[in-house]
């Protein structure tokens, strides 16, 4: 129900594109119509609030208007199967996740794309440190006593996420096969916000989530942060130990949000993207407003192209076994 | 006091002739967009974004819940001349407000839901700046037990209140919760009756089964029958409530305003109980119970002020805690972030502005709506004067639009078209639509918060009696039951839900 669409404006935008084309504007180079940016979530959720602080900076550089189209459903499989089926032109993209490329393949059975294979990739737009955090009269008060409470007491302990195939599940069904408790109590939530409803309120015991959601309610004190999964501190949270610092060093994941083009987009309109990227992220406001997000920068040669499919290998490789084993599907 | 410097603050903030602008707009485009039977709030708050980074921050949110309450109150004014509900809130006005206007009192009706609004706003308001900190502490209680509960204790007013047709009216709440089963399984992912149709598995949307068993069923009855279209058109009546009327509405619109309130603060929707337990409550006290259904005030003037109540305490989860309690408030997260203001339990004391500022400008938005609705009620009414073979292409048209813009789904249009012949057929053998919607809309709940407590509970149905206002209120719908099926007084049961008879 949360879904909208910005048809008006593309029925705007076509007019302004047929306009310009009876101009003789077919002649100039790519791009000279508005470009759509599919999210396949919510307008107001993660990865639209990245996509619209992302491509309102791009739309400068390429002179055309990005514009974002919200079509959720499936867990945001459907939108992205309809772009990998799109015309390689560089007028349809998807700013993806690590939901709808890394986690799908391994909840969906009839998945109709490959996240590798059926994309061109242009670039990382934001890495979103994942925190563990559990509600504030938790008996753990870091991720040494967190992991052994669980241990002792996986009958007692409560997990929430916000939906299969969100990324509070996939990283949490990664913590708990990595702490060797895989079957504990996992209780879903209609999307992030009732889940860490909550998880304030006291009823359920522990989640992990993307920073962007969770930093006020860490600071307010209404919840207690055990770990975060990054190699290094980071600057929102500078209190909150790595996981590694807490013992659980094998645990690094972070929720990522990246652009890509379908299959077989040509190498120029894949390099102006990735120029416009660059400049986006390179901008001190752009970049501020990421992160004020609690969103990390990736740095050039991590967000380049390669980089994106090193990173999406890496969680595909990473996410596949975990998720098969909790037998949850999303079809 | 610290309340007084604060809303001084506040005001000081909303009273800047450009906020005042950017509320009057989004006030506009909210009732414009709420009459339009389909086109909802969260997609125009969506589209209307891009066009807010220009604007600060404080301004932009302003505008943008402008256009939330506008919608909620404009979507009454489309539930009463046409008979649509454009939101699950406003299902329950389409009973008394539709029938009032078919007997000329059409003004009254709109007339009456602006001053319920208004006066729930305000309240609603006070209690925002007063009391949102405590409040949302005491919404935190609510878990996915306590929620449970209150749902059955919902579901048990509509059973018992329904006499006559009592059979009917439980087929149709069935008929709505298994309709809400329809989609993804939560837990698992799985796809439960969706007969492998993609467009299932994420549900049917609310928009697309009203507009089809109230909207298009509405429709093709109305053209089976020209003439009893024309006589609605004949009758015009006053614009606005004389006296008598205000004295009937003055308990319902307190009483809803103080229902409506406390639901709405509910985490996860609770608001869209408001208005049908305002309405259950006002036909059980009324003297003769019978008017209910057939143009009674009190029926439009108790749920619409609970409505409004509702959707302006539904910001306080939002603006003291930063958890958004439902779609429209998960998008005012997203135009929070976007213009850098991260919700949170700190933006009361990190942006005093933003947070005061909104509080007052949802008072001036209330006194706004008013300012712009009373004078359109004339409009408005002036419209049941087109004639009906202009007015229902234009009908279908919007909701289509509508439907269409939820999803970018043409599918979604068809399946309303469905269920506009089926909810025809249901008008025809006798059933009436609104116990479907309420069973639609609390089975979502109901099943969610059922599984999510048992998880919790680890499979033991004691959870739901172990725990203090959970209990309490399943005793309260167990009362009602009992005291229902007493026989002296079951002779008195009336019917809620029975449009006419």
């Amino acid at each position: 129900m949360t879904t909208l669409t910005r048809r008006a404006a593309l029925g705007a935008a076509a007019i302004a594109a047929s306009l310009a084309l009876s101009n003789g504007a077919q002649a100039q180079a790519y791009p000279n119509k508005p470009i759509t940016m599919m999210v396949a979530f919510a307008a107001g959720g993660p990865t639209d609030v990245i996509a619209r602080i992302v491509s309102e900076h791009m739309s400068k550089t390429l002179g055309q208007q990005i514009i974002i189209e919200n079509v959720a459903g499936a867990g945001g499989t459907t939108t992205t199967a309809r772009v990998a089926a799109a015309a390689p032109d560089g007028y349809t993209l998807i700013m993806g996740q690590m939901g709808t490329h890394a986690a799908a393949p391994a909840l969906y059975p009839n998945l109709r794309y490959n996240p590798v294979t059926d994309f061109t990739p242009i670039g990382v737009a934001g890495i979103t440190p994942i925190v563990i955090v559990t509600k504030k009269d938790f008996p753990a008060n870091n991720l040494r006593e967190f992991v052994a409470y669980v241990k002792a007491n996986p009958d007692k302990v409560n997990q929430a996420h916000a939906g299969v195939g969100s990324t509070a599940f996939t990283t949490c069904v990664l913590l708990k096969a990595q702490m060797g408790v895989p079957k504990l109590n996992a209780v879903a939530y209609r999307g992030t916000g009732p889940a860490l409803n909550d998880l304030v309120g006291g009823q359920v015991d522990f989640m992990c989530d993307q920073v962007t959601n969770l930093t006020p309610q860490i600071i307010a004190g209404n919840i207690k942060a055990m770990g975060i999964a990054t190699p290094a501190r980071i600057a929102v949270l500078p209190n909150v130990p790595t996981t590694a610092e807490g013992g659980l060093p094998d645990y690094q994941i972070s929720g990522w949000n990246a652009i890509f083009g379908p299959k077989g987009l040509p190498a120029d309109i894949q390099a102006k993207l990735v120029d416009a990227l660059d400049k986006a992220l390179e901008d001190p406001t752009t970049n501020k407003r990421l992160a004020d997000l609690g969103t990390v920068i990736p740095n050039k040669t991590e967000r380049a192209p390669a980089g994106l499919a090193a990173i999406l290998a890496r969680d595909l490789a990473l996410l596949d076994k975990p998720l098969r084993e909790t037998g949850a599907v999303g079809q | 006091m610290d309340l007084f410097s604060n809303l001084a603050l506040g005001f000081g903030v909303a009273l800047s002739l450009k906020n005042l602008a950017l509320c009057f707009v989004g006030c506009f485009i909210g009732t414009l967009i709420g009459v339009l039977p389909g086109v909802g709030p969260i997609a125009t708050i969506a589209m209307l974004l891009p066009i807010t980074f220009g604007i600060d921050p404080v301004g932009a949110l302003i505008m943008l819940a402008g256009i939330y309450y506008g919608a909620q109150y404009g979507g009454s004014t489309t539930a009463i001349l046409v008979n649509i509900p454009g939101e699950a809130t406003s299902v329950v006005t389409t009973l008394d407000g539709h029938q009032m206007a078919k007997q000329g009192r059409a003004g009254v009706a709109l007339g009456i839901s602006a001053i319920g609004s208004f006066i729930a706003g305000s309240v609603a308001t006070v209690l925002i700046a007063a009391l949102g900190a405590p409040l949302t502490k005491l919404a935190l209680l609510f878990g996915p037990a306590e929620y449970f509960s209150l749902m059955v204790m919902g579901l048990c007013f509509a059973v018992v209140l329904a006499r006559g047709s009592i059979l009917k009216a439980i087929a149709m709440i069935m008929l709505g919760l298994l309709l809400s089963t329809i989609g993804t399984d939560l837990e698992t992912g799985q796809e439960r009756m969706t007969f492998g149709f993609a467009p299932l598995s994420d549900g049917l949307d609310f928009a697309v089964l009203a507009m089809g068993i109230f909207g298009f069923a509405e429709v093709i009855k109305n053209l089976e029958n020209p003439e009893t279209r024309d006589v609605v058109r004949q009758k015009v009546g006053r614009l606005l409530p004389n006296r008598e009327e205000m004295r009937q509405s003055a308990g319902p619109i307190a009483r809803g305003t103080v229902l409506g309130s406390i639901l709405g603060i509910l985490p996860g929707n609770g608001a869209v109980l408001g208005p049908f337990a305002s309405y259950t409550l006002e036909k059980k006290l009324a003297k003769d119970p019978s008017r209910f259904g057939r143009g009674a005030i009190e029926g439009v003037a108790g749920p619409e002020s609970a409505n409004n109540a509702g959707a302006q305490t539904s910001f306080i989860p939002l603006l003291t805690l930063g958890i958004p309690p439902n779609a429209v408030m998960a998008l005012m997260v997203g135009a929070m972030t976007i213009h850098g203001v991260i919700p949170g339990p700190q933006v009361m004391t990190k942006n005093p502005q933003l947070f005061w500022g909104m509080i007052a400008s949802m008072w001036i938005g209330n006194l706004m709506l008013l300012i712009i609705n009373l004078p359109l009620i004339g409009l408005w009414v002036k419209l049941l004067k087109v004639p009906y073979r202009l007015m229902f292409p234009a009908i279908l048209l919007f909701c289509c639009i509508g439907i269409y813009s939820i999803n970018n789904s043409p599918v979604d249009v068809a399946m309303t078209a469905f269920f506009g012949l089926f909810g025809y057929a249901l008008v025809k053998f006798g059933f009436e639509p609104a116990p479907l919607l309420l069973g639609y809309v609390l089975g979502k709940l109901l099943e969610e918060k059922m599984r999510q407590a048992l998880i919790i509970s680890r499979g033991s149905f004691m959870t739901f009696v172990e725990r203090p206002i959970s209990a309490g209120l399943l005793l309260v719908a167990l009362v009602i039951l009992v005291v229902a099926l007493l026989p002296s007084i079951s002779k008195k049961r009336d019917v809620v839900f029975t449009e006419n008879s």
